[in-house]
Formats: C-alpha cells, sequence, structure tokens
C-alpha cells in the first residue's frame, strides 16, 4: 500500500482543493480522507504540495518506430512521467506510420516494457498520412486506437476530410485534425507579420490555420459529428471555435502551452529551437489564447510534444525541423502563465491537464476518486527554478524555455499505483 | 572609435555612430583605389576567406579585391546552393574554416539568418554578404556612402525605393540604414511583393510609383526576379514594366538631380529602363567602386577589434 499525506488535494471533481491523505492498494485509490491512520508500505509526505490526477495528454510524439534517434517510446514515456503525465497519445506519424492493426500492437507492446506511463496510440486518418484513402477504423479502434489523426500533416482534400468524419462516427472514432492549408503555408516557417518582415523571414499567414479550422468546423456541423481541433494558434481559431460551440457544433479543441507562453518575438537571433507548426504568433495571438483557456473555448492543453536531434535544429531556420519538446515544461509553463497571475484556478488547469483531455479521448483517468486508478501527480506550487534542457529525461533537448525561470514543478508521478518519479527522480 | 562589434550580420541594430563611423572610414579607403599603387599594409598578416552559398561574381570579386588592396590573405569557397539542400553543416564548414587560422569569414547564404548562426558558433568575424531576402549591410553601406558623396548628407533626403520589396535584402538593409541616418524612405511596388506591416518599420507604402517618386532626392530601383512571375506573384513582368518600370518620364515627377541607383545586375527594360540606367543621374558604376570602398573599411574595422581585443 501507497499513501499520499498531508497534500492539498485538487481531484478533478470538487472546484475546491482540499486537505486530505490518499491511500493505495495496487492499482486503486481505496480511500481518500483528511486523516488515515493505516500504516502503508509507502508514505509520501505532501505537506506543502498539490495532489491531482495525473496529467492525460492528447498529443505528443514518441518518435518510435523510425526515428528513435529523436525519441522512442523509453525515453518519451521517462520524459512525460518527468513532467507528471501518467497516460500520453501518440500520433501516428512514425515511419512507416500508425495506419494499421499491427502497428497498433506494436506501440500498445513497447508501452507495456516501458511503464514509465501508460501510452495510447491514435492511428492514421489515411493510408501512409497521404490524404488518400481512408484507413481501416474499425481494425484499429479494435487493435486500441483511442482516436484517429494525420498530424503533421492536413488532410488537403475536403471531400476526404469528409468522408473520413462520416465513416469514423459510425465507431464513435474521434478525428484530430491538423488544421494547415499547405498551399497558404507555401514557404513560410514563422509567423507572417511585423516580425517576419523584421527578420526577413518567409512567413506563414494565420489565414492558412483558420481557413482549415472553419472548414472543418462546417463539415462537423453538417454531419452532426464531432471534430477535434488541433494545436490552436489563432486569435482567429479561438473564434471561430467560440461561435461554432455557441451554435451548438461538437468541436472540441486544444492548445500548446508555447502558445499561451511565447511570441514570434523570440524567433529573433533565428534559434531554431522557436520553430514550431504552427508557429509561434504574436502577443496578440498569446492574449486570445489566454482569454478562450479561461472561457473554456479552448478545452485542453496538450504538449504536442515534438522531440528533434540536435543536428536537425542547430541548422539555418528555414532547413531545421519544426516542434518542441514539452513534456517536461508543460505543467510549469501552464502554472506560470495561468495559474499564478490567476487567469485560472489549479482546479481548472486541472480540468484542462487531466479530466477533459480523459474524457475526450474516453480514456482511464483524469479524476482522484475512491475506485478509480491511481494516476497521482504531486506538485510544488512554490518551487522556482531555471529550464535545463540537458536535464531533460527525453532525448529531444529542444526547447526555446531553456534557461527561463519558471514557477511550479513536478514532484512526485503515480501511474497504476506504481511511483515512477519520486523527489524529481524517476525510477523507472 | 564606435564599431565594437564581433561581426557585421545586418544593418538593423546598427546606430547612427557606427554607421558614420563606417562610411568616414570609407571616405579615407576611397583615396587608396584611385591611387596607381593600390596596396596598403592594413590587413597585413589577417587572413579572410568568403564563403558563398550563392552565385554572386560582383560581391564577391568586390570583397576579394578589398582584401588584397589592403595586404590580407585570402581564400574563396563555393559552395553552391546544392550543398545547403544537401544538409552539409553550415556550423562544421565554418569550424572548418576558422580551424584554419581565419580572422573574417564572409558569407552569402540563400537562407535568412544563416549567418547569425554561423557567428555564434565562430570566434573569427562573420560579414553577411546577403542572407535570403533578410539583409545585405555592405551594398546598403555602400549605398549610403554614394547617397553622402553626392548629397553631402542623408539626414532629411526623400529616398524611393521601387519593386520587390518583399524578397529584397536590399532594400531591407537600406530601410534599417536610411531611416537611422533620418532619411524619409519611402517603398513601392505590387502589393503581392510587399512584406506584410514594413509601415512599422517607419517607411511609407505606395502601390502607385509615380506617387512615391514626386519630389523623390534617391530613386533606388531593385531587380526583378524573374521568378516572381512564375510563382504567381505577378501577373505578366508585361504589366509589371507598364506599372512600375523607372522610365525618363517617370523620372520627371523626382527632383531634377536626383539620384538613380541600382544594386544591379540589371534587367534593362525591366525595372529601369537602359537610358535612365547609363544617364547622367545614374550612380550604378560608382556604387561597385565604392562597393569596394566600404568592404576595406568594414574588413579594417572589424579586424581592427579583433587587434585591441589580443593586445
Ligand atoms: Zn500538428
Amino acid at each position: 500500500m501507497l499513501c499520499i499525506k498531508n497534500g492539498i488535494v485538487v481531484d478533478g471533481i470538487n472546484p475546491e482543493p482540499y486537505k486530505a491523505d490518499i491511500l493505495v492498494d495496487g492499482k486503486e485509490i481505496i480511500e481518500i480522507a483528511s486523516e488515515i491512520s493505516t500504516v502503508a508500505d509507502v508514505t509520501i509526505d505532501a505537506a506543502g504540495k498539490c495532489v491531482l490526477p495525473g496529467f492525460v495528454d492528447a498529443h505528443c510524439h514518441l518518435r518510435e518506430p523510425g526515428y528513435e534517434y529523436k525519441e522512442d517510446i523509453g525515453s518519451g514515456t521517462r520524459s512525460a512521467a518527468a513532467g507528471g503525465f501518467t497516460s500520453i497519445a501518440c500520433m501516428p506519424n512514425t515511419h512507416p506510420a500508425v495506419d494499421n492493426a499491427a502497428l497498433v500492437n506494436f506501440i500498445k507492446m513497447r508501452a507495456l516494457e516501458e511503464r514509465a506511463a501508460k501510452v495510447y496510440p491514435i492511428a492514421a486518418v489515411t493510408k501512409g498520412l497521404k490524404g488518400e484513402e481512408l484507413t481501416e477504423m474499425w481494425e484499429l479502434k479494435k487493435a486500441g486506437a483511442v482516436a484517429l489523426s494525420d498530424d503533421g500533416k492536413p488532410i488537403m482534400n475536403a471531400g476526404i476530410m469528409r468522408l473520413a468524419l462520416q465513416y469514423a462516427r459510425g465507431f464513435d472514432m474521434l478525428i484530430i485534425s491538423h488544421c494547415e492549408d499547405l498551399q497558404l503555408t507555401g514557404d513560410g516557417v514563422m509567423n507572417e507579420g511585423y516580425m517576419s518582415t523584421v527578420l526577413g523571414v518567409k512567413g506563414i499567414t494565420r489565414a492558412a490555420e483558420e481557413v482549415m479550422v472553419a472548414r472543418d468546423i462546417i463539415l462537423a456541423e453538417t454531419l452532426k459529428t464531432p471534430v477535434h481541433i488541433a494545436h490552436v494558434s489563432t486569435r482567429g481559431s479561438v473564434e471561430l471555435i467560440r461561435q461554432a460551440k455557441k451554435r451548438g457544433v461538437k468541436v472540441t479543441c486544444e492548445t500548446a502551452p508555447h502558445y499561451f507562453s511565447a511570441a514570434d518575438e523570440w524567433v529573433d537571433g533565428y534559434d531554431a529551437d522557436t520553430k514550431v507548426n504552427p508557429p509561434l504568433r504574436t502577443a496578440d495571438d498569446v492574449e486570445a489564447i489566454i482569454e478562450g483557456l479561461k472561457d473554456g473555448t479552448i478545452d485542453i492543453i496538450a504538449t504536442d510534444h515534438a522531440p528533434h536531434h540536435r543536428d536537425e535544429k542547430e541548422v539555418e531556420y528555414s532547413l531545421a525541423a519544426s516542434g518542441i519538446s514539452g513534456f517536461e515544461t508543460a505543467f510549469s509553463l501552464a502554472y506560470t502563465h495561468l495559474v499564478e497571475p490567476g487567469v485560472i484556478s489549479l482546479h481548472q488547469l486541472v480540468e484542462k491537464m487531466s479530466t477533459r483531455p480523459a474524457d475526450i479521448l474516453n480514456i482511464d483517468g483524469g479524476r482522484l476518486q475512491v475506485g478509480k486508478t491511481a494516476d497521482i501527480t504531486v506538485v510544488d506550487p512554490a518551487k522556482e527554478y531555471t529550464v535545463d534542457v540537458s536535464q531533460f529525461h527525453s532525448k529531444g533537448k529542444n526547447s526555446p524555455f531553456h534557461g527561463r525561470t519558471l514557477k511550479g514543478k513536478v514532484v512526485h508521478t503515480i501511474v497504476d499505483g506504481r511511483v515512477v518519479m519520486e523527489n524529481e527522480k524517476i525510477l523507472v | 572609435m564606435a564599431l565594437k562589434r564581433k561581426d557585421l550580420l545586418g544593418i538593423r541594430g546598427l546606430s547612427r555612430d557606427e554607421i558614420d563611423e563606417i562610411l568616414n572610414t570609407a571616405e579615407l579607403m576611397k583615396y587608396i583605389l584611385i591611387q596607381d599603387h593600390k596596396r596598403t599594409p592594413h590587413l597585413q598578416g589577417r587572413s579572410i576567406v568568403t564563403l558563398f552559398y550563392e552565385n554572386s561574381t560582383r560581391t564577391r570579386l568586390s570583397f576579394e579585391l578589398a582584401s588584397k588592396y589592403m595586404s590580407a590573405s585570402m581564400a574563396n569557397v563555393t559552395a553552391g546552393s546544392s550543398s545547403v539542400a544537401k544538409g552539409e553543416c553550415l556550423i562544421d564548414t565554418g569550424k572548418t574554416i576558422e580551424s584554419m587560422g581565419v580572422d573574417v569569414v564572409v558569407i552569402r547564404h540563400p537562407v535568412s539568418g544563416a549567418p547569425h548562426i554561423l557567428a555564434k558558433h565562430v570566434t573569427a568575424s562573420v560579414i553577411n554578404a546577403g542572407d535570403g531576402i533578410n539583409e545585405h549591410p555592405t551594398q546598403a553601406l555602400l549605398d549610403m556612402f554614394t547617397i553622402r558623396q553626392k548629397k553631402g548628407t542623408i539626414n532629411n533626403l526623400v529616398v524611393a525605393i521601387i519593386g520587390d520589396i518583399l524578397h529584397s535584402r536590399v532594400a531591407r538593409s537600406n530601410i534599417w540604414g536610411l531611416t537611422t541616418m533620418g532619411a524619409e524612405v519611402r517603398v513601392a511596388g505590387p502589393a503581392t511583393l510587399m512584406p506584410p506591416d514594413i509601415e512599422d518599420m517607419g517607411v511609407k507604402v505606395f502601390y502607385n510609383v509615380d506617387e512615391a517618386l514626386k519630389g523623390a532626392d534617391v530613386v533606388m530601383g531593385l531587380r526583378l526576379q524573374k521568378e516572381r512571375q512564375m510563382k504567381g506573384l505577378l501577373p505578366s513582368i508585361r504589366e509589371y514594366t507598364r506599372l512600375y518600370c523607372i522610365n525618363k518620364e517617370r523620372m520627371l515627377l523626382a527632383r531634377k538631380d536626383a539620384l538613380i541607383m541600382h544594386p544591379g545586375p540589371i534587367n534593362r527594360g525591366v525595372e529601369i529602363s537602359s537610358d535612365i540606367a547609363e544617364g547622367e543621374q545614374s550612380t550604378i558604376n560608382e556604387q561597385v567602386t565604392n562597393g569596394v570602398a566600404v568592404r576595406m573599411a568594414l574588413l579594417y574595422l572589424l579586424t581592427r577589434r579583433n587587434k585591441d581585443a589580443v593586445y
């Protein structure tokens, strides 16, 4: 048995935090009470800390199979655990792409060998992520895929996107859409605006994202079927989704921590660690993303953890790979930029990082409750520290937040009742 | 002595004093260029390499002669655009060159920001000889030098830059420099070739070239790359020429003594008419001479910084 004592519990259900001990037997939470006297085998003292349902990430890239030099399921899950994530859903843009049941099974099998976090595969919408032919969605679901996405690439053909939404509805499979019109992106590599003009770098218009958000909303609306918009980054996208939700469209969406913590000014100096897709937008967009998180337009925060090798980043800006290694800074960025300034409460952050992502993916987790699985993350809200990518468990050291001071840190992570990180030390 | 930088990566961020110092030094260097004996010991013992990932005979030659007139050892590396695509690591190449004892690396590269990355990883001075669509600082310096020599000052002059502003590193560097030096800068061109929010860089935007030329002291043409039409940014070169070509008739709108400048090479009859390019007001050939003087000045000032650091 494991007992977490003296912590402030934010359980994902009650809006008000409360002081309580949590007793775990095996994989299960068996008691939550103000003082538990049962003698446990292992006790974690959480005095001064907050005890939260383990974070659930609906969008990450683990790179296995095919790109193990960037990340593998071992390093990726250890990185997730270090960031307080107990369940993560990984995108299928590996090599080969996860577009068949055998590969879904491969990822599940590898995840069982590496037990730092639970891995839920997301499978491809179209064969080979080519945007042409639908995958065998029923088989993928039976094999264990929790959602479908061609993330990394948009489905440019609106006819195929519509068929995918229609067909997937038959099996209650959620489609996660990477919204980007490639014709509008052109050869752009950063947000188009004053900064791209100043830096002499080809810009990506916000319209590249927004026309596809609008398209997918309209498709979902006319089909009366759900769609989930990945990595929302612009004010226009937030507004389109806000209006759609008001009309009752079954649209959900996510943003990533870098879209509320960083802006296109960071590209000054041409450091490719600031290169990500969609690109870092303007300060005005950052404000809109924060408003969207506050009023609930943006349902969840997903990391879009996208590790890359140094050699793919220490190059000329337009030649560099896009993506940010995000697991290990996600909570701290959210705490620093959302909870600390009072934009949202810690309970609301838990909803966005644990409860809602679990519900949207329809997977276990997201709440601390007797009888529920013991996926638990303990954070120290008072701890300030400076991000040091050399300490990342991820192979991907590509973070524009290196050297930044953040507040709020994950200290313990418990997956299925097992302590996988204790006092910031990964044990698996 | 104002210039204390390791590198010259762009005009953006240079102060008025720094630009003045470079231009003042270039005045002295220009005297050397008109001597029979073109050799000074300013760079004796110094080693300079040009690293060009794009072809440019004139800029490379200008740097080469500037180095040789001042007695430096110099070598040219032509990497070609294909090696960028092949993923040969710029940083590795830079470090290799530096390991051979090089003091200054002059780089031209098709990717914006490439010189900045190189500069971060080598201790040698880096001079940007043109990066992507970002900057071409030595061109802007030689343009400013030419204007100053002809007009006595840059302050309060009206300078109209005409053409493909979006893809022009010459335009961008000149905008930074000329606004810093107190000029009123106007940019004119088709809307598809105008970068977003460029007004915020302190320039006036015109889509009508005639409006931009009214009362201008300096008219600067830019080279129109023919591939812009193929990418669909222009319906035809013909329409571009009718709307934007700097010709005799249009030049009547500018001041009588207006200078006509162009970084070259020229597409005759496309962005500028032949008679205008070769006319009395044209400074195009003098710009080339001044380019050598400005590059001599820069090489001297940057290596002098090195000397200060060593001794
Ligand atoms: Zn994506």
